[in-house]
């Protein structure tokens, strides 16, 4: 078996616009990755088509997870088998409490019949909120409703270390973010670091890349994946510019 | 009787639909259709008095004389048939149907809406009354020892009339509408409810309680009067879903609630998708007294209700909370009225409707507060929420307020649930159904707390029974 989230020669349209273009990524458990690369480039795309987005339409390629076929699952589907989420822009559930949804998606995780152990949950939520700075007021409060930006993201990263996925993909995670903000999700993320678990950390900056320090670093660009290297690289992106890929792609 | 009853049952308009019926044997028939000598058959079966049977008789008149609503209500109405109506139906003995009867679906529902055992014989008919007796008369012993009066409709205007005819008709008079006429015609079951001066009623009184054959009557009528300083909760109804042969229901409910008077009236129906219910409910506050209406309904082919008060004291105040969930083919026409009739006096309406399918929910509001009052307050809002592209939603909010000494406030949202917001919720790992169910139950939510909890855990279930259908 092949212990890794494993994406090949994907193609995505949107009302029949080509938008990934030939896509081929390996992320192997126990690594992080990272994708940068200027705005429109398909970074977004290639999160919300992982997760199972019904408005993109994959016209060719693969993706597995850990041999798994992903594509032909539903989207519940596709988490359940461990692959997260933490969206860039996270959506409200007026009148769902935090702790409810979090709960309920633990729930849905038991074979039927089982319950979940309410106090055993409220004990390791409390204990994440505290690593995450977040205020007990969280968990009785709608998912995300009346949030500022940082506390939406702390909640995303609240959700996934209570889920405990082993492919996680973070888009665009410190978009937002002050600098406090994305030191403590950063040290989320970290803590959450594990050979059980991949990470695919989407960014438009370095700087994320400062906190959550990558294992490798790829471009992508008009669809696919250009140039792949080591931390260096998103160091010499942010010196040069995406004007630099663009250039060497010219040229 | 003028008609055949079996050609009338073969073209009786439910039978193609009517998702449940049972061939039964009743002791009492009045058969179909309604003339005066329906009425002396219900008259004499409950040994009423003369001015009970003039009663009835002088409504059947107003009955008759009455126009359908329809040039504002639903052209639905004028599906009803009414000499197809059995309007008396009761049975002298225990039913004979037995559990084996009953369909599996119905079963299956009960088993998955978690209603225990007992209930579920009751509510299938099975058992003509919830096997209740001892706690009931526990709570009966107790009722009795503070002087309060709980008993049918029958026993309370036979035994109590120096207590129940001063009110009885009052708050809504016959003539109040088509169905209100109706109902003050055949009128059989609902409850009688008399509280004392200063006597505060600990627990709910539930209809369950009370031991009474014809308790779901289809035009039941109930009179709760709490006298001053008293207070009372009254609950009625359940979650599950009730499985009527009847298609015509049409109660009336008046409450009267004294000088410093609370009165906390507490609904949950959900009828199976054949049912009309044409439903009168209004109470009457003097002063510094509160009248609650909370409600929720759920299913019927098309429900008509709208919970009333009038202030008529000096800083009375009324209150309409309800929640309306309409699904396929079915139409919630729900709402509130809030006659400001006194200075100082303040009405709440809060109404929530979920739409789901072809279901269409509608909510009228009528707030009248007139000029020569002071010091008025009235607060409503109304939230429509669809589910599907085919769900519809209407709203008639009718606020007339007259004078400037006055406060009032109104407001209106229609939202959908948004296919992004499912996605999230997916992602986390949850179905489309449970998603749609937990989002639904998110937007009642506030109003579901102010259900006793019970309920309000029996409401959640079934909000996710109903969401099942919706996805896909």
């Amino acid at each position: 078996m092949n212990a890794s989230l494993s994406i090949n020669d994907l193609h995505v349209s949107v009302d029949g616009t080509e938008i990934i273009k030939g896509l081929t990524l390996e992320i192997p458990k126990g690594e992080v990755h990272a994708i940068m690369g200027p705005n429109g480039s398909g970074k977004s795309t290639l999160a919300k088509v992982l997760a199972g987005h019904e408005d993109y339409e994959v016209t060719g390629g693969s993706v597995t997870m850990d041999g798994q076929d992903v594509l032909g699952m539903e989207i519940d589907e596709r988490s359940r088998a461990g692959l997260f989420l933490a969206f860039q822009y996270p959506h409200e559930i007026p009148g769902v409490s935090n702790a409810n949804f979090l709960r309920a998606a633990l729930q849905a995780r038991l074979p039927k019949g089982e319950e979940i152990d309410a106090v055993a949950f409220y004990k390791e939520m409390y204990a994440r909120m505290d690593e995450l700075e977040m205020d007990r007021k969280f968990t009785g409060r709608s998912v995300n409703e009346g949030f500022s930006g940082g506390e939406k993201k702390r909640n995303e990263i609240l959700q996934m270390m209570m889920l405990e996925p082993s492919f996680a993909i973070l888009d665009e995670t410190d978009s937002g973010l002050d600098i406090d903000a994305l030191r403590i999700v950063a040290q989320g993320v970290n803590s959450m670091r594990s050979p059980a678990r991949g990470f695919l950390v989407i960014t438009h900056y370095q700087r994320l890349l400062d906190y959550i320090v990558p294992d490798h670093v790829h471009v992508m660009f008009d669809g696919r994946i250009v140039r792949s290297g080591d931390k260096s690289l998103a160091l010499e992106l942010e010196e040069k510019g995406y004007d630099w890929v663009k250039e060497e792609l010219a040229a | 009787m003028p008609h055949d009853n079996a050609t009338l049952e073969a073209v009786s308009i439910d039978q193609a639909e009517g998702n449940f019926s049972f061939p039964e044997a009743y002791d009492y028939d009045a058969g179909y259709g309604l003339t005066e000598q329906v009425i002396d058959y219900i008259s004499d079966a409950k040994q009423e008095a003369d001015w009970v049977r003039d009663f009835r008789k002088r409504a059947l008149k107003v009955f008759l004389d009455k126009p359908m609503p329809t040039h504002w209500a639903s052209k639905d109405l004028e599906n009803i048939h009414f000499d197809n109506i059995r309007y008396y139906l009761a049975k002298g003995q225990r039913p004979t149907r037995s559990w084996d009867e009953v369909p599996d679906d119905v079963k299956q529902t009960f088993e998955r809406l978690g209603i225990p055992e007992k209930e579920r014989k009751y509510l299938a008919g099975v058992e003509a009354q919830f096997d209740s007796e001892a706690a009931y008369s526990n709570v009966k012993e107790e009722l009795e020892k503070q002087g309060v009066i709980f008993v049918n409709s029958t026993e309370g205007l036979r035994e109590h009339p120096e207590i129940f005819r001063k009110w009885f008709g009052k708050v809504i008079p016959t003539g109040d509408n088509k169905f209100s006429a109706l109902n003050s015609a055949v009128f059989s079951g609902g409850s009688f409810i008399y509280v004392p001066p200063g006597v505060k009623v600990a627990h709910p009184l539930q209809a369950y309680f009370r031991i009474n054959a014809e308790n779901f009557g289809q035009f039941e009528r109930t009179l709760i009067i709490v006298d001053e300083g008293a207070e009372v909760t009254y609950m009625e109804g359940c979650t599950a879903p009730k499985f009527e042969t009847a298609t015509l229901h049409s109660a009336v409910v008046e409450l009267v609630a004294m000088k410093d008077a609370k009165i906390q009236y507490i609904t949950v129906q959900n009828w199976s998708n054949n049912v009309f219910n044409l439903v009168t409910k209004r109470g009457l506050a003097h002063e510094n007294a509160e009248i609650r209406w909370i409600d929720c309904n759920i299913g019927s082919r098309l429900t008509m209700k709208y919970p009333g008060v009038i202030m008529k004291g000096r800083k009375a105040r009324g209150e309409v909370i309800s929640i309306a969930l309409a699904n396929d083919g079915q139409h919630q026409d729900t709402g509130a009225k809030m006659i400001h009739a006194a200075d100082e006096t303040t009405s709440n309406v809060v109404s929530k409707s979920i739409s789901v399918g072809t279901g269409r929910s509608t909510y009228r509001g009528q707030v009248h507060i007139p000029k020569h009052l002071k010091g008025c307050k009235n607060n409503t809002e109304c939230d429509a929420l669809l589910i599907n592209t085919s769900s519809r939603t209407d709203t008639y909010p009718a606020i007339t307020v007259r004078g400037n000494q006055h406060a009032t406030q109104h407001e209106a949202s229609v939202s959908q649930v948004s296919e992004d917001q499912i996605f999230y919720m997916q992602q986390r790992g949850l179905s489309e159904a449970e998603a749609m169910s937990l989002s639904v139950n998110g937007f009642v939510n506030d109003l579901v707390r102010e259900f006793p909890m019970e309920y309000s855990v029996e409401l959640k279930r079934l909000i996710d029974l109903e969401m099942e259908g919706s996805v896909g």
